[in-house]
């Protein structure tokens, strides 16, 4: 189930650009500079009530003009319905606001995408690799990422032997 | 002639190393002589509380925890990005690696996804079997958590009593599809094998000696002293900060908030049978265990009520293009063959699109967002496992409580760091 997306659309006039629906869920695409505020008021205002952060997620798109774009996946606990925002993001000013003063719990979801896919959170209390190791070297969910190879590992420093044979 | 030193009246000075020497002075009390400091305190990836390679650093003052940092990834095995080189049916194997306590309900979660991108409707059997396969699985996970949640606690008997009907419930499942852990049971368009008359038997034989054994268990800790000074009040989060934090499952619920999938958006057979969520009111650890068992008898009553009502007719669609034709026609016939080949070198191809599915596993939302390029591997899949999510509230929970109740504020979310880390 999902609200009616006009409603949305009258509502940010401006900062929607695109409403879609297919496989009976509603993709709102929202400029990126406005996502955090779009947010808030999808979740204060009653009739939206999202108060209910599903997931973050990212998808690359290498040959598009903005590559990358971010997922929020909104539920309403008490009118039942769903949301996926959507906000484009390009590879050159690879950022985008974070939403954590709206859902604490969009820390670690942002936090993954970061890891993951290398789009920055602005204003993202604690912005560190979350499953990857700190010195890991790029971004694996993008496309261009080697899925053949050694890779990083081929760089990995060898623990010192003992000198001379060992009896 | 020399002057001689003055003496001084600090009460520290630099050695020779330029690190500053305090000393204390014993007019001062104990205050001065005692030195306080916070404590950094490491603990994991090897624990035995942590079930599997959770490491969290804790900041400490005395025993009080002022602040947990939980470092995940241990067990990264990049399950999103092999996704994206496999078939659709291939990643139902992986998704058997999330969770690896409950692959059942992975499977279950996985192939709604594929199947709600697909627009495929499977038969009502299958709705029947798999919602008893996913109940089932349910009262396995949760006397999962339950004896390993009283063993870390300290009360060991309850492991023994929980995995003595945990052994019935995966021999069983052995019975069903020939896996213990790792099943791959359910596929797109269904489930692989049926329930046969000997396994039906079985589970009523079960079903029928199970409400005894609960009671077994609450009396085991219903009134044992350590098991409540140990949950009652350990973890609070209230409803307001349990929603913020996008906490789900039994974990969500001790707090109150009433969001369980199965009611929210029925799938399966859940709509058909009648059932309760239970609703914790304290959101501690106590009213986990108490929704937790409570989840248990209803789930019962679910796969007994199935049992029931379990119409007759095929486990599974049989389409070209999404399942796979039935292995005795294969060896006979020609078109069968080509099909199989075809479906196992190409696969499954779903329209262009992108979804999300969402579904109630034992420990919350698991839910998979599959964007598909029309090509027969996913073009990008996301798994949104509660475990990772509900590590997110872990600093928020741990704060302000003893470092003894760290193992009990672990295992309140019942997390699996297979599902966690992916």
């Amino acid at each position: 189930m999902h609200p009616p997306a006009q409603s949305i659309r009258e509502r940010f006039p401006d900062a929607v650009t695109g409403v879609k629906e297919a496989f009976g869920e509603l993709t709102v695409s929202v400029r990126k500079d406005r996502i955090v505020e779009v947010c808030r008021a999808l979740r204060d205002d009653p009739a939206w009530a999202f108060n209910f952060l599903s997931d973050v997620s990212s998808v690359d798109y290498p040959d598009a003009e903005e590559r990358f774009e971010v997922n929020y996946h909104l539920y309403s606990i008490d009118k039942c319905h769903r949301v996926r925002l959507k906000a484009r993001v390009s590879e050159d000013d690879c950022r985008i606001e974070s939403v954590t003063s709206v859902w604490a719990g969009a820390n670690f979801m942002e936090r993954e995408v970061y890891d993951l896919m290398g789009i920055e959170f602005v204003n993202h209390p604690d912005l560190r690799r979350i499953l990857l190791t700190d010195d890991f070297d790029g971004f694996p969910l993008r496309k261009d990422y080697p899925t053949e190879g050694r890779g990083w590992r081929n760089t990995f420093e060898f623990l010192p032997t003992t000198e001379g044979p060992v009896s | 002639m020399t002057d001689a030193p003055t003496p001084t009246t600090k009460r520290s000075s630099t050695d020779e190393f330029g690190v500053i020497q305090h000393v204390p002075d014993p007019n001062d009390g104990d205050a001065a002589v005692l030195r306080t400091e916070e404590l950094l305190l490491n603990m994991g990836p090897q624990h035995p509380s942590t079930h599997g390679v959770l490491r969290v650093v804790l900041d400490l003052e005395g025993e009080r925890i002022l602040k947990a940092t939980p470092h995940l990834g241990y067990l990264h095995r990049g399950t999103e990005k092999l996704a994206e080189g496999k078939t659709y049916q291939q990643i139902v194997t992986l998704t058997d690696r999330l969770d690896y306590v409950c692959a059942m309900t992975n499977n279950f979660a996985y192939v709604r996804a594929v199947e709600k991108l697909l627009g495929v409707k499977v038969p009502p059997r299958a709705e029947y079997v798999r919602t008893i396969v996913a109940e089932l699985q349910r009262i396995s996970g949760h006397l999962f958590w339950l004896g390993t949640q009283a063993l870390d606690i300290g009360a060991m008997t309850v492991f023994f009593y929980t995995f003595r009907e945990r052994e019935i419930l995966i021999e069983l499942f052995e019975k069903l599809c020939g896996a213990r852990l790792t099943y791959s049971y359910y596929t797109v368009g269904g489930v692989s094998d049926d329930l046969t008359p000997e396994i039906i038997a079985a589970l009523r034989a079960f079903l029928k000696a199970f409400p005894d054994k609960i009671v077994e268990y609450n009396t085991l800790l219903e009134t044992n002293r350590i098991w409540l000074a140990r949950t009652k009040g350990v973890a609070v989060i209230s409803a307001e900060d349990a929603v913020s934090y996008s906490l789900t499952g039994p974990t969500l619920r001790g707090s109150g908030v009433n969001y369980d999938v199965r009611k929210a958006e029925p799938y399966a057979a859940y709509a058909d049978v009648e059932w309760e969520v239970p609703l914790g009111k304290n959101g501690d650890t106590y009213d986990r265990y108490y929704i937790r068992l409570e989840e248990i008898r209803q789930s019962a009553r679910i796969v007994s009520q199935c049992l029931d009502k379990l119409p007759d007719g095929p486990v599974s669609i049989d389409v070209p293009g999404i399942t796979f034709p039935a292995k005795d026609r294969v060896m006979v016939d020609m078109e069968s063959l080509i099909h199989h080949f075809k479906m196992a070198c190409e696969g499954i191809r779903p329209p262009k699109g992108e979804i999300y599915c969402a579904t109630e596993a034992p420990k919350g939302e698991l839910g998979f967002y599959i964007n598909s390029d029309g090509g027969n591997h996913p073009y990008r899949l996301k798994i949104r496992s509660p475990s990772f999510v509900h590590l997110g509230a872990f600093d928020h929970m741990a704060r302000g409580y003893l470092i003894a109740d760290i193992v009990t504020i672990f295992g309140t979310y019942d997390v699996v760091m297979g599902e966690c880390d992916r």
